[in-house]
């Protein structure tokens, strides 16, 4: 589904991705962990087309596709979603809104039926239920007053009306306590099927023992500096990141 | 993304047309000469011939305000035509079928609801086509109910009583610079009177446009709501693409005596100039209004988004005891606009609150000011104000501006104001655009979303309009 090979990019023209490898097959889910400040979240920003990092190398494939040739608005609508570490607050635009709009510019985009109004409240009304999300919240102004656990309630929200094919979720754990946590880990893991892809970025590897990865990459200085199964994210848990480090230190020496 | 701002900005001005009409005009200047001639040419009495010459004489000794936060070069008076009028292939229209067939044509362009049918949706209509007003609809059924809409002109010629006492008592001649050359000059406008208890019908619209190349527009507009009478009134204005500057200096006046209530919203559209600042309207308005009974109220909302320079402070001055006074603006400048902005409230009588929302836009590299005087007299024993001026810019080398002015001289008066800046920036876009919401559609969204609280105080199919000319003119702004 996602095909990265040698990808580099920077932002005002410090390079901050140094060549990264990654393969992502429907069906699978990976995570991506690491340090702050090791390039993680730049992964999913580039991804997903944020203006501010260049592209200086490598290629991104996506269903076949150069992800590159695509707008970010286009690649939403072919199916890539970010749940944002930090979602933006917007004054006057009610969620409700924006919801429909979003639905209605993929369904277009596949040739589906657009809902009006009435038929997008009944269908938001199911979705809420996913995310234990309480009906006030659709009134209300995108995000705005909104506490960080309920911003990332909402993102998921997003996430389950948008259905994407590949959800890249950028530090979905930061700011919720354990309880929100697991409602809506339980519904990202609801919402994963054979034919979609997960990426999670995490500092931390408490939600992977909620949305169990089957690979775990350690992201460090712009390189991918090792990749193994679920139990690397359990050891991270025990032993931190510095031993990982130190141990492709050790190998770029020999 | 500097491309996407840059792109959705640059939408062409879509009323910058010329209509070919011939036009009867006076040579371009200003004396005591032109202004006689266009006294004559509307068969004045001596009276406003009188209110005009001693505006003329005062207005002299005046010199252009330059306080304000625009910069502009000062325009040349003498080079400006005072009179300019489309010459009727008949001297009086009997209906609208006789009128020009090629300002028919302009105005069905506009988009101006002026046939039967269309005035049918329930908006009674009088145009001002350069200096002269040129058709009022609906107008023998607001008779009936003694509303009387007609042209400025018409009104000094069959009800000089009402014009004569209420000309010029909320707006002196000697006000300001803008108002005295008005008061001098002014060729026609809207009158609009309200007899006591009456709930006008409909909402009342004009739409003003300017066509000649050189003529200044100077309409005088003065609206008068007697005791527990009602109105909503509706101003449009549109003007051709020139490279060179027009001026428009208008006044209007509004007066609410006893419980009566006025609301007058504009969609100001006049031509803004080019990207690189060549050509667009010079809008230096005085708009006042007199809640002179006790429980009066007047509500101003303003969508401006036209205009090279804008000057334009529509208040409230509210004398009667309890009376309100309001103002919610959205000021829109893109490329090299400039705009200051913004209203003032003096409270005068006891119990009078206002409220103030203002909306501040800007992109490209323009300007835009809010400036607003909050202002309690004395008497006014328990007044009370709100005032909110938000600003929102988008890119990198626009500027937004609050001034507020605060004199309050009763202590039992509260003032509060609130002021919030934000920016639509890369990361905005992209939590838009990550939702598969192209950047057009997005920014549209989050400006609307913006000047909600403006908007719902516009009558339903202006607040259509202002959506739609809002993300019209922030086509290209992005980045």
């Amino acid at each position: 589904m996602l095909s990265i090979k040698n990808l580099t990019a920077s932002i005002n023209g410090t390079p901050v991705l140094k060549g990264i490898d990654l393969e992502l097959k429907a069906g699978e889910i990976h995570a991506i962990m690491g340090p702050n400040g090791s390039g993680k979240s730049t992964l999913g920003k580039v991804l997903v087309g944020h203006p501010a990092y260049e592209v200086t190398g490598g290629e991104v494939l996506y269903e076949g596709r150069n992800l590159f040739e695509l707008e970010p608005d286009a690649r939403a609508r072919a199916g890539i979603f970010m749940g944002f570490q930090h979602p933006i607050e917007v004054p006057g635009v009610s969620n409700a809104a924006f919801l429909r709009l979003a639905y209605n510019k993929k369904a277009e985009a596949e040739g589906r039926d657009e809902l009006d109004p009435l038929e997008f409240d009944d269908f938001i009304h199911e979705k809420i239920k996913l995310v234990a999300m309480k009906e006030e919240f659709l009134d209300r102004s995108l995000n705005e007053g909104f506490s960080g656990g309920e911003k990332k309630r909402n993102e998921i929200l997003q996430m389950a009306v948008l259905e994407p094919k590949l959800a890249i979720l950028d530090e979905l754990d930061s700011g919720l306590d354990i309880d929100a946590l697991r409602v809506l880990g339980d519904a990202v893991n609801k919402l994963q099927r054979p034919d979609r892809a997960l990426l999670i970025i995490t500092h931390f590897p408490r939600i992977l023992e909620i949305i169990e990865p089957q690979f775990v990459h350690v992201l460090s200085g712009g390189r991918i500096l090792k990749s193994a199964g679920k139990e690397l994210a359990i050891e991270l848990e025990e032993r931190g990141y510095d031993w990982v480090l130190e141990e492709a230190a050790a190998g770029s020496q020999r | 993304m500097t491309s996407t701002f840059n792109v959705v900005t640059s939408q062409e001005y879509k009323y910058g047309f010329v209509t070919d009409i011939e036009a009867d005009s006076v040579a371009p200047g200003l004396n005591e000469d032109v202004i006689r001639f266009i006294s004559t040419k509307k068969g004045e009495p001596d009276w406003l011939l009188e209110f005009r010459l001693k505006a003329y004489r005062h207005w002299l000794t005046m010199t252009e305000p330059d306080w304000a936060n625009v910069v502009y070069p000062k325009p040349d008076f003498q080079k400006i035509v005072y009179y300019s009028a489309p010459k009727p292939k008949k001297p009086q229209y009997a209906s609208m079928d006789e009128v020009d067939p090629e300002l028919r044509r302009t105005f069905e362009k506009l988009g101006v609801p002026i046939h039967e049918q269309e005035a049918l949706a329930g908006v009674a209509v009088d145009v001002v086509f350069d200096s002269v007003s040129v058709t009022t609809t609906y107008r023998e059924k607001l008779a009936t109910v003694g509303i009387i809409f007609c042209s400025f002109s018409e009104a000094v010629k069959s009800h000089p009583e009402l014009v004569r006492k209420y000309l010029g008592s909320v707006v002196p001649s000697s006000d300001n610079f803008y108002a005295a050359l008005n008061s001098a000059v002014f060729t026609d406008g809207s009158f609009v009177f309200i007899p006591k208890g009456v709930a006008c019908p409909m909402d009342l619209s004009t739409y003003f446009r300017i066509n000649n190349k050189e003529s200044g527009q100077f309409e005088r507009t003065l609206i008068v709501a007697e005791e527990g009478a009602s109105v909503s009134y509706l101003e449009g204005c549109t003007a051709p693409q020139f490279d060179t500057n027009q001026l428009h200096a208008a006044v209007v006046e509004l007066v609410a005596l006893d419980h009566a209530s006025i609301k007058y919203s504009t969609v100001q559209n006049w031509y803004a100039g080019d990207k690189d600042g060549k050509g667009g309207i010079f809008n230096f308005v005085t708009k006042r209004g007199l809640c002179k009974g006790k429980g009066s109220h007047i509500s101003w909302t303003q969508v401006e988004t036209g205009s090279a320079i804008t000057w334009k402070y529509p208040s409230c001055v509210l004398l009667g005891d309890d009376s309100i006074g309001e103002f919610y603006s959205v000021a829109l400048t893109n490329h090299k606009q400039q705009a200051d902005t913004g209203t003032k409230m003096v409270h005068i009588g006891k119990n009078t609150k206002s409220t103030i929302i203002s909306k501040g836009i800007s992109a490209g590299d323009s300007s835009n000011s809010y400036r607003g005087l909050v202002k309690v007299q004395p008497k006014a024993e328990g007044a009370r104000n709100f005032s909110q001026c938000d600003s929102m810019l988008i890119g990198q080398s626009c500027s937004a501006s609050t001034f507020p002015y605060i004199e309050v001289q009763n202590r039992s008066a509260r003032v509060e104001h609130e002021a919030t800046t934000s920016k639509i920036g890369e990361e905005q876009l992209l939590y838009f655009q990550q939702r598969g919401i192209p950047a057009e559609e997005a920014i549209s969204m989050i400006i609307n979303g913006f000047c909600k609280d403006v908007f719902r105080e516009l009558p339903m199919e202006f607040a259509v309009e202002a959506t739609k000319l809002l993300s019209l003119k922030l086509e290209g702004s992005v980045g």
